[in-house]
This record gives C-alpha cells, structure tokens and sequence, in this order.
C-alpha cells in the first residue's frame, strides 16, 4: 500500500514518554507534580482518582495542552514530531459547524489529503464506529453516544501512535458505553497506545492493562490492572476502591 | 403626512417608469457600496480572526482602537481622504478626487474597523469553542484563522451585511471626496441630500424609499441565498 501523505511516518516511535519532576502550577499554586512516570508503546493505561484530584492537567500536560511548569516530559523523539502521532478525545465533543463526514475529514484536509479522498476514508472510518446514516448530517444533530463516536473517528483517522481520551463515557447510556469500549479495544488490537481517564471502576477493570492512581495532584500509584484491583499499594487506592469519600 | 405620501407615490412612480437618472444614480450606488464592502470584508475578516487566535502585548489595545473606529465620524474620514487625494496632497497625482473610487476609499476606511469588529466578536466566540481542538489537532496558525473564518460564515456574513448597510446610507464622506457630481459621483444618498437642500421634498423622500428598498433587497437577497435562518442551528 502506498503512503499518503497526510498520514504520519509511523518510524521511530515517539513513545516511551517521559515525566521527570513534571509540575502544572497556576496563579503560584500547583494543579499536578512533581509527577514521575514513564509510559512505554505498548499498554491500555486507565488514570484513575477522585475529582480535582489533576487527573485531566495530566492527560492534558501529557499531550501538550498543558506546559509543565517545572520538569521535564521528553518524547522518544523531538516533540514538534511527536504531536503528529497523537489523538486526544475531550470529555464534551467539540464538534465543528459542518456536517459528520467533514468533521471527520478535517484532520485528513489540514495535512494535505485532497478533500475527495478526505471524504472517503471519513466515511469508512465512520462506517468503522457505526455512524453510516448520519455521514451527510450537521454534526449537531447527533445524540450524545454518536457525538463522542463521531470525535473517536476523527482521533483514529490519522491513525495516531497515541490516543489520550478524558472520561469518553461520561453521561452515555450502557449500549453508547459498550459501543464505545469495543472501538477502543479495536483501536487498541491495531497497535494504538490508550491512556484514558474514567471515573467508572467497573469500566476501568474491563479495559485497563495498567492503571495510574491520582490523588491530590499526586501520582499515587502506577501499576499493572491485576495488582492494582487485587491490593493497591496506598491507603488512598484502597479507599477509593471501596468507594469511600476522599477528601 | 403629505409630504411622506408624495415622497411614496414619487418613489412608485420612480420605480414604475424606470426613470434613467434613478437607475444610474442607484447602480452607482450598488458599485461604491458592494465594492466598498467587498474590499473591507477582504481586510476585516481576516483581521478578526487574527485579533482572536493571536496572543501578543498590545492586544487588547488593538482590539479598544478598532472598536473605537467603528465609531468613526465619516465627515473626518472624508475630509482627511480629501486631503490626501487633493491636487497638493501626497496622492494627488493618482487624480482620483471626485472620482468612485476616491468614493470606495473613503467607504473601505469606514466600514473596514466595523467588519473587523463584528467578525472578532463571532471569532472570538468560536476560537474559544474550537481551541484545545485545533490545538490538539496540530493546526498552524493560519489554518486556525481560516477554520474560524469557515465556520462562521454565517457570522461573517451578518458583519458584512453591517458594513454593507453603513456604507450604502453613508453621505458625509462621500459627499466631500465624490463632489456630488451629477453624471459622476451623484449617488443616492448625496441626491438626497441636493433634493433636501433644493426644498424638493417629494422628490428626496422618493429617492429616500428607494435607497431603503435597496437595502433591505440586498439584505434579504443574502439573506435567503445563503440561507441563513435555515441552516443556522450548528
């Protein structure tokens, strides 16, 4: 198969990602850090922790929303290269004033791929999430579970190395979250690395490989899924498994 | 109410019996306009859409500048055309004065701070909507400017429509760098004001109802091609 232009060189890989000391501070008061963390190029990572605990500044400083205050966070590679072959997937969809397929194609359009052939592999990446019926639609139309399947096909497309996603299921009912969760697993088997934050433990133990434990600002606990849910190592891990309140 | 009736039944019968000067004088108008408008639409949207993606030290007081000029006395703004077209001036050699398109210069510097203005306030609006995306999205600067400017079509339009309908009832300007020069410069708004001025009121209420039928025709024309109300509901 020939190269497109318009997708990334999938070589070198930019992962693993560093975090050495890596801090967000606002206003003279620190948001997250000094956070150490190495994410490697394989995994389906699960951030996990109680509200305001830093867990979206992470995502976010992880995919350059965010510029760390302090620290470091090195790429495998330089980061202007990096930010090509990532996603991220933001817990309210910004949908653009177009219809579905140009929402989709968008990402395809600004990197140079010829609009016709944008349209086309939008509609099969939007056939891929179930969104056929509503190519032609204005992307305001769609009901919750569709908008969020409609900002998973735009991440995809460029067929990132990388896909971070803020709570994606947040508000979707049981079949938009099983929808949802089966394109991640997909994404995930053709060699996409997921970091994803959710507040849902029982999705959290469907799909994590490995999990992060956040909690005020601090990374808690790094671990693989099966030792975290079995015993995780901190007091606050364990509370918050339990579903006690943390303060 | 006498005076408003015969300025009706001046403007009917304007209208009815294609009354040559009419037609000049409102073509006339239409081209100063339009352009006028074309051309500061070509500046001032882009220019809001810079104003909106763009962080830099002297932002905000670019911005209260270009809100100021919207309020522009265009009496001032074609006294200083005046003088820069005039036969002494620096660009008297271009021999433009009491020409259209000394008119349309006039007009652009007028309508320019507005267009600008009203497309920075929708930018601003969508920027704020759109920017962790675009940013996650790896876009450049430009291709930001230009998304905004794409989506807010819409918008845009309304600001160009504002341009438009300040540029087509404007008279000071025009009035000091067109002359007023019947067969040259006469367009309707300064017609109405030589009718005023000669006490030929029906006349001037006829040209008056005229130029507010041309208004609002083109407004509506815009309105329905680009079907504004329809699609609205992004």
């Amino acid at each position: 198969m020939v190269k497109a232009q318009h997708l990334p060189n999938q070589t070198p890989s930019i992962l693993p990602l560093k975090l050495q000391g890596a801090c967000v501070k606002r206003r003279g008061h620190t948001l997250i850090g000094p956070v150490d963390l190495t994410l490697g190029r394989d995994g389906f990572t699960i951030i996990l922790g109680p509200n305001g605990a830093g867990k979206t500044t992470l995502l976010r400083l992880m995919h350059g929303l965010e510029r760390p205050s302090a620290g470091r966070l090195d790429w495998n590679v330089p980061e202007v290269q990096a930010r090509a072959h990532q996603a991220y997937v933001f817990q309210h969809p910004t949908l653009m004033r177009r219809t579905v397929v140009d929402n989709v194609a968008y990402p395809l359009v600004i990197h140079g791929a010829p609009r016709a052939l944008a349209r086309a592999r939008a509609t099969e990446a939007l056939a891929q999430v179930g969104l056929s019926e509503h190519v032609t639609q204005r992307a305001s139309a769609l009901s919750g579970g569709e908008r969020q399947k409609l900002a998973l096909a735009r991440a995809l497309i460029r067929r990132p190395e990388i896909l971070f996603l803020d709570e994606p299921c947040a508000s979707l009912d049981g079949a938009a979250t099983r929808d949802i969760e089966a394109i991640l697993n997909r994404a995930h088997a053709n060699g996409t690395r997921i970091v994803m934050i959710t507040h849902d433990l029982g999705q959290a133990r469907r799909l994590a490989r490995d999990v992060l434990f956040i909690y005020k600002g601090r990374l808690h606990e790094a671990a693989p899924a099966d030792t975290f849910f079995d015993g995780p190592a901190t007091a606050e891990a364990q509370a918050f498994l339990n579903g006690d309140i943390l303060l | 109410m006498t005076d408003i009736w015969e300025g009706l039944v001046q403007a009917v019968l304007l209208i009815i019996t294609l009354d040559a000067d009419l037609l000049e004088i409102s073509a006339r108008s239409l081209y100063v306009t339009v352009t006028a408008t074309l051309i500061a639409a070509a500046i001032g949207l882009p220019l809001g859409g810079w104003l909106a993606v763009y962080r830099f030290r002297a932002r905000r007081g670019v911005i209260a500048v270009l809100n100021a000029l919207m309020g522009l006395p265009p009496v001032v703004v074609g006294l200083i055309v005046y003088l820069l077209l005039s036969r002494s001036g620096p660009l008297g050699v271009l021999g433009l004065l009491f020409t259209p398109t000394a008119m349309i210069i006039a007009q652009v510097i007028i309508l320019t701070p507005l267009i600008a203005s009203i497309a920075h306030q929708a930018l601003r609006e969508l920027w704020a909507e759109y920017h962790d995306l675009l940013i996650s999205l790896n876009t450049t600067r430009r291709q930001r400017i230009v998304t905004l400017l794409w989506d807010a079509r819409r918008a845009l339009l309304t600001a160009a429509l504002a341009g438009f309908g300040r540029g087509i009832g404007e008279v000071g300007a025009i009035m000091i760098v067109g002359g007023n020069i019947d067969q040259a410069t006469r367009v309707l708004t300064t017609a109405i004001a030589l009718e005023t001025g000669k006490g030929n009121f029906a006349l001037a209420l006829g040209l008056g109802f005229v130029l507010i039928a041309i208004a609002i025709g083109v407004n509506l024309a815009i309105h329905f091609a680009s079907r504004t109300e329809v699609s609205s509901r992004w």
